[in-house]
């Protein structure tokens, strides 16, 4: 059996979740087994609809000490529930919190680990999972050699679109240790989109010129629903927030679309997006690095071309 | 106050990914190797900062590699770390790794272990959270922010869009990211220094390996970029929209 553990922000099943639902369901029909979900604390979504995924059946550990995570503490319920439900491959989303429960996981359990799949496993020979690695610039293909598995799945490498079905919901019983970490405070940036999560980034490099410059980036991005990222040396001059940083010493990021403004491309910087499916390069130098990674361009200065390109797209969406 | 830092070496950013032996290994002829980058500039700052506060503080460093580890580790010990420990085995399997660590945390016995977020080869992210589990200590992944108070720890940590601050008792494991601390550079007394600093290599633990790397593969070549005149930025987003259909 698949057990897939669904991640939650405040209560609410994270896009990621809906990734590793699909994958866990999709790996399950290849293996001939069926997926089960695993939810832990309350939940304000309706569970059934997770059916939609693929799932059979969704668990919950309904205990609000879980609404927080301890890495502890999660690991010995999903090691539980996994032990119970007799589940001998765990799903997770490989995101933030993915990061931090898996690998104590496959510690406890014994269970060799791949993080930040891109595909279902090869099982013509062994347990074969493929990731990136080198920071984008390669794949490896790694075997699981143990009996019990555990795969985190890389964001957006997976659709989050749900099909037909609902799951049954029950409830399991876990004992639930005390956490040792306390929570003080969350915040997130309300109104939009995670860089993690989004399919379509807006990213400016130092060829803006200031911060005072970043109303085109951050316009563009509203209107095509995406989220904003930036160069190190522009984190670094503290235009823009570190969590925009992306690149071999920041985030990791592939979206769909990845619209690069005023970013010359050096390899470090294409480490971190050379995964986007698509890449826009504007950029006023014929020359930059970052046109030979990109599928679009536009050899010209931003200052020029962003207002149009936003006119252009305001005018589309109308 | 023992700190110990998990350091390992990478290839540097630049460096040519290419395999050999059928695909099986990385080329590491010619590559010139680097500390990994969140291990030196956020991890062992972090902790060099602690020891600037409290000069009490000792700074162990691990690393699991073979004596071509070396330069890394005096490079480590050069900006601020007071002893090194080499265990001696090369692992692609980062639970072997883990467990070699946890050997040498054990007979330390560390108040803060620090790693960096993940290595910039194998893009793991796995050492730092297994090497908790298997020291049964608590663990806060991606931190963005350290202060300690006392035994008490307040972490932030990054969340999808956003951050959660914890508090939380040492021991503790933290792995370290952007904003924890700032890139230093090791200046001549700290490399002459580095020279004479304790360096213990130590043999493996046995240990089997949970993974093994069937194969790497390099990235498919882009197909070339399609240039969009300046004078007609509209012609991108139409392109955009009716070709690649994205917008
Ligand atoms: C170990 C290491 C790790 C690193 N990690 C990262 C990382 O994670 N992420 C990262 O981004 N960098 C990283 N770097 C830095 C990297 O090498 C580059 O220095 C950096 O990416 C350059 O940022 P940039 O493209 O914004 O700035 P620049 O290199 O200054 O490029 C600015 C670009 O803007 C263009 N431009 C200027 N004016 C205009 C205009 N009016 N209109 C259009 N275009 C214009 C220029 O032609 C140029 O191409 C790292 C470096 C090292 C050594």
């Amino acid at each position: 059996m698949v057990l897939v553990y669904i991640d939650q922000y405040n209560q609410q099943i994270k896009k990621t979740a809906f990734e590793a639902a699909n994958y866990g369901s999709q790996l399950a029909a290849k293996l001939g087994t069926e997926a089960v979900g695993l939810v832990l604390g309350s939940s304000n979504n309706d569970l059934a609809s997770l059916g939609k995924y693929g799932l059979k059946k969704v668990y919950k550990v309904s205990n609000d000490a879980l609404n927080q995570l301890d890495t502890q503490v999660y690991t010995t319920v999903i090691a539980a529930a996994a032990d119970s439900l007799g589940a001998d491959i765990i799903v997770l989303s490989g995101n933030v919190n993915g990061k931090a429960i898996a690998p104590r996981l496959s510690a406890r359990l014994h269970a060799g680990l791949v993080t930040g799949a891109i595909s279902l496993p090869d099982t013509s020979q062994g347990f074969v999972v493929k990731k990136a690695v080198f920071s984008g610039k390669a794949f490896a293909n790694i075997n699981i050699e143990t009996a019990k598995k555990i795969i985190t799945v890389s964001p957006n490498a997976f659709s989050h679109q749900p099909g037909e079905g609902s799951a049954e919901v029950a409830d399991l019983q876990v004992n639930v240790p005390t956490a040792k970490v306390k929570v003080l405070s969350s915040q997130v940036a309300s109104g939009q989109v995670p860089l993690s999560d989004a399919e379509i980034v807006v990213s400016g490099g130092r060829g803006l010129k200031g911060p005072e410059n970043w109303g085109m980036i951050e316009d563009l991005a509203k209107l095509l629903g995406a989220a904003t990222a930036c160069s190190r040396p522009v984190a670094d001059a503290h235009w823009r927030p570190h969590g925009e940083h992306v690149g071999q010493t920041g985030g990791a990021i592939a979206p769909n679309l990845y619209f690069a403004v005023g970013i010359s491309g050096a390899i470090q910087h294409l480490a971190g997006v050379n995964r986007s499916k698509t890449i826009v390069v504007i950029n006023k130098d014929p020359e930059a690095p970052f046109f030979k990674a990109a599928d679009y361009g536009i050899v010209g200065d931003a200052f020029e071309v962003m207002p149009k390109i936003i006119e252009a797209v305001k005018k589309l969406k109308q | 106050m023992k700190i110990l830092v998990c350091i390992s070496k990478t290839p540097d950013t630049t460096a040519k990914i290419a395999f050999t032996d059928n695909n099986r290994k990385f080329a590491a002829d010619g590559v010139q190797w680097i500390l990994n980058p969140y291990d030196e500039w956020y991890a062992l700052v972090r902790a060099i900062e602690l020891k600037e506060k409290d000069p009490a503080t000792v700074i162990h460093l691990a690393t699991v590699g073979l004596a071509d580890a070396e330069p890394i580790i005096r490079k480590a010990l050069a900006l601020g770390g007071d002893e090194a420990i080499r265990i001696n085995i090369d692992s692609t399997d980062t639970f072997v790794i883990a467990s070699q660590l946890a050997a040498v945390a054990k007979e330390g016995g560390y108040d803060l272990i620090f790693t960096g977020k993940e290595t910039i080869d194998f893009n793991g992210a796995t050492v730092g959270g297994m090497l908790a589990e298997l020291l049964d200590i608590p663990f806060i992944s991606l931190a963005t922010k350290f202060e300690l108070n006392g035994s008490t720890a307040t972490v932030t940590r990054e969340i999808e869009g956003g951050e959660e601050t914890d508090e939380v008792n040492l021991p503790l494991l933290v792995s370290c990211q952007k904003g924890v601390a700032e890139q230093r550079i090791p200046n001549m007394k700290g490399i002459m220094g580095a020279r004479t600093k304790p360096l213990k290599v130590v043999e493996p633990v046995s240990v089997t390996a949970l993974t093994s790397i069937v194969s790497f593969e390099l990235p498919p070549a882009k197909a070339g970029v399609k240039l969009v005149s300046a004078d007609q930025p509209e012609e991108l987003v139409r392109l955009l929209h009716e070709e690649a259909k994205l917008i």
